[in-house]
């Protein structure tokens, strides 16, 4: 026996998520200008959310709607009393020098989502993430660096050396859902599959575009490091400046490696918040934590309370939609499918409701997933098209599988009459007919039609008897270019075989 | 209560405002007698007492969802020390 080398210290990492969400409502949280994106600057403010004095902020009830069915996606309990508060901090972007948000009482606490993750035997690894709170509230405006109109991120303008800053409050006001995780996240990859089931719910509950380039989705983390077995936390670092779920993870491996090197040499980490930098892939620090007391929350006076009612909120659990993992669930175990597939159809709500249509009308599970995964969503990916706008409908489908099933026509003819189903729509049946693209099937005709291929290829025929069986399938392409690629690949196929060994 | 002058700058600070000595002095004496003032209701039982947070008893107070745009822009941004085109103009942030 040898003497043991020292082990290497294991770590883990403990990852928590942030999430701030735009919800998409006409109009802003607390009045009635446009939450429109991209507009002139400027242009979409008003009294309300600009803090003039004497005016008075009202609650817009879609906000609230989406808010507690975002709670119940996320199975929260929805509070039977909530509030809004004020959390008081200067930065020009906030231009009541207040933030109406929720401190104590938020609308929905204590749910989860469920993530799934594929191992490399391709089986479903599922894994309960911990949803600690959902709240509402506004959104700050944006500064814009001198020189760099259109361009840059608050971030980008406090490192600049510019001598004044423009701010456009277009988006002072715009309904945010703030969505915090528990620390129940130990890998990069776990935190990204969150992040994409989080906009998942939020795009099949239809509260949010989860655009996370246009900013309507910005997700930071709070991560630290321990070695396992270890009870407490490591000094907690936050995150920001991420906007994709790629980046999350590579910001999120990034900063587990540094902060191990960091332990490992002794040196100390701080509590601060990193911003990750895109060009360089790595994080780097930002400012230290002021401690969350100097916010001076306390009861916003021009709001009143939120007590949902539980007939209103019965009425807005019926409305919720079948939500991705129930989904997933349904696709594996009912329906059979693989975890792969199942995540492929579901990634999208309007996809899972076209493949589910299409089954409904009679299309085989396997077949339906199939030409919907493959042909359709190339198509969809080659003209950037969303389903909902292709002219082929799910009965269409049906149809067109059905012909397939019931030997009318061969799987080729129908990838080929499938361009102009997708863009001109109508009967697959009908286009089969106008065509003239049935399969041949008959055996008398089709032995014909062999007999004649034969007959016209005196040299291949030779070649075949003398051994080369290989040759089988020039005669069967020779078949299927006489036909138009109607022939049955199967009779053909077997009337080859008797007839060429003569 | 002693509001001494360390607490003084503190709140001066996430204030921003710029105090003299003097006025550091001044104002934790003051700020001291208004918070004995307050510590008055202090002598109140309020265990099984509900905090209150506001006086009016309404809740669920809620408007549609529907576009209303603000017809006086300019007003507002006219209303900002300085502008440049459709920007408020803010000092250089830190």
């Amino acid at each position: 026996m040898t003497a043991a080398a020292p082990t290497k210290t294991q770590y883990e990492a403990i990852i928590g998520l942030e999430t701030h969400c735009q919800l998409s409502t006409h109009t802003k949280i607390f009045s009635s200008s446009s939450t429109e994106f991209g507009a002139t600057p400027n242009t979409n403010i008003d009294p309300v959310c600009m803090g003039l004095p004497g005016v008075l902020p009202v609650l817009n009830q879609k906000v609230l709607e989406y808010a507690v069915k975002t709670g119940l996606a996320l199975n929260c309990q929805i509070a039977p009393y909530s509030k809004f508060d004020r959390k008081q901090y200067f930065y020009p972007d906030l231009p009541k020098n207040y933030q109406i948000s929720q401190y104590d009482l938020p609308i929905a606490t204590n749910g989860y989502l469920e993530i799934e993750l594929v191992d490399k035997g391709g089986n479903a690894v599922r894994k309960r993430i911990g949803i600690t709170r959902v709240h509402m509230e506004e959104d700050a405006g944006k500064l814009v660096h001198a020189g760099s109109i259109g361009g840059a991120s608050r971030n980008e303008n406090r490192l600049s050396g510019s001598t004044y800053s423009l701010v456009d409050y277009n988006r002072a006001g715009i309904p945010l859902l703030e969505i915090v995780s528990e620390p129940d996240i130990r890998s990069a990859q776990e935190a990204a599959e969150y992040g994409r089931e989080l906009q998942r719910i939020l795009r099949y509950l239809g509260v949010s575009d989860g655009n996370m380039e246009e900013g309507s989705l910005r997700c930071d983390v709070n991560i630290s490091v321990r070695p396992v077995g270890q009870e407490e936390f490591g000094v907690k670092v936050e995150i920001k400046n991420m906007n994709s779920f790629s980046a999350i993870q590579k910001a999120i491996d990034y900063e587990i490696e540094r902060q191990i090197e960091a332990l490992e040499s002794g040196e100390p980490i701080v509590q601060e918040t990193r911003l990750w930098e895109e060009n360089t892939q790595q994080t780097i620090s930002m400012r230290t934590k002021e401690g969350s007391s100097d916010y001076r929350y306390f009861p916003e006076p021009d709001l009143g309370p939120i007590e949902v009612s539980t007939a209103q909120l019965e009425t807005w659990k019926a409305e919720l939609p079948e939500l991705p993992a129930a989904k997933r669930h349904r696709y594996e175990e009912e329906l059979g499918l693989s975890a792969d597939d199942t995540r492929v159809l579901t990634d999208d709500r309007a996809v899972a409701e076209y493949f589910e249509a299409a089954v409904a009308l009679g299309a085989s599970t396997k077949q339906a997933a199939n030409w919907v995964m493959g042909d359709i969503t190339a198509y969809l990916k080659d003209r950037k098209l969303n389903i909902g706008e292709i002219a082929l409908t799910p009965a269409t489908l049906a149809e067109l599988l059905e012909l397939i099933e019931d030997g009318t026509i061969s799987g080729k003819i129908a990838k080929e009459i499938l361009p102009e189903l997708l863009a001109d729509g109508g009967s697959a049946k009908e286009l089969v007919e106008r065509k003239g693209l049935t399969q041949i099937s008959d055996t008398s005709a089709l032995e014909a039609i062999v007999d004649e291929t034969i007959a016209a290829h005196p040299k291949e025929l030779e070649e075949y008897r003398n051994g080369k069986t290989k040759l089988q399938g020039f005669f069967v392409g020779q078949v299927m270019k006489r036909t138009n690629g109607r022939a049955d690949p199967k009779l053909t196929n077997q009337l080859l075989g008797r007839k060429l060994k003569g | 209560m002693e509001f001494d002058r360390n607490s003084v700058r503190k709140v001066a600070h996430l204030a921003r405002l710029e105090l003299t000595a003097d006025e550091e002095q001044q104002f934790s004496g003051q700020l001291s007698s208004i918070l004995d003032y307050f510590e008055q209701l202090s002598e109140l039982d309020t265990a099984d007492v509900p905090p209150t947070t506001r006086v009016i008893d309404v809740s669920n107070v809620t408007r549609s969802d529907e576009l209303q745009p603000y017809t006086d822009r300019e007003a507002i941004l006219q209303s900002a020390p300085e502008q440049e085109g459709d920007y408020f103009k803010v000092p250089k942030i830190l």
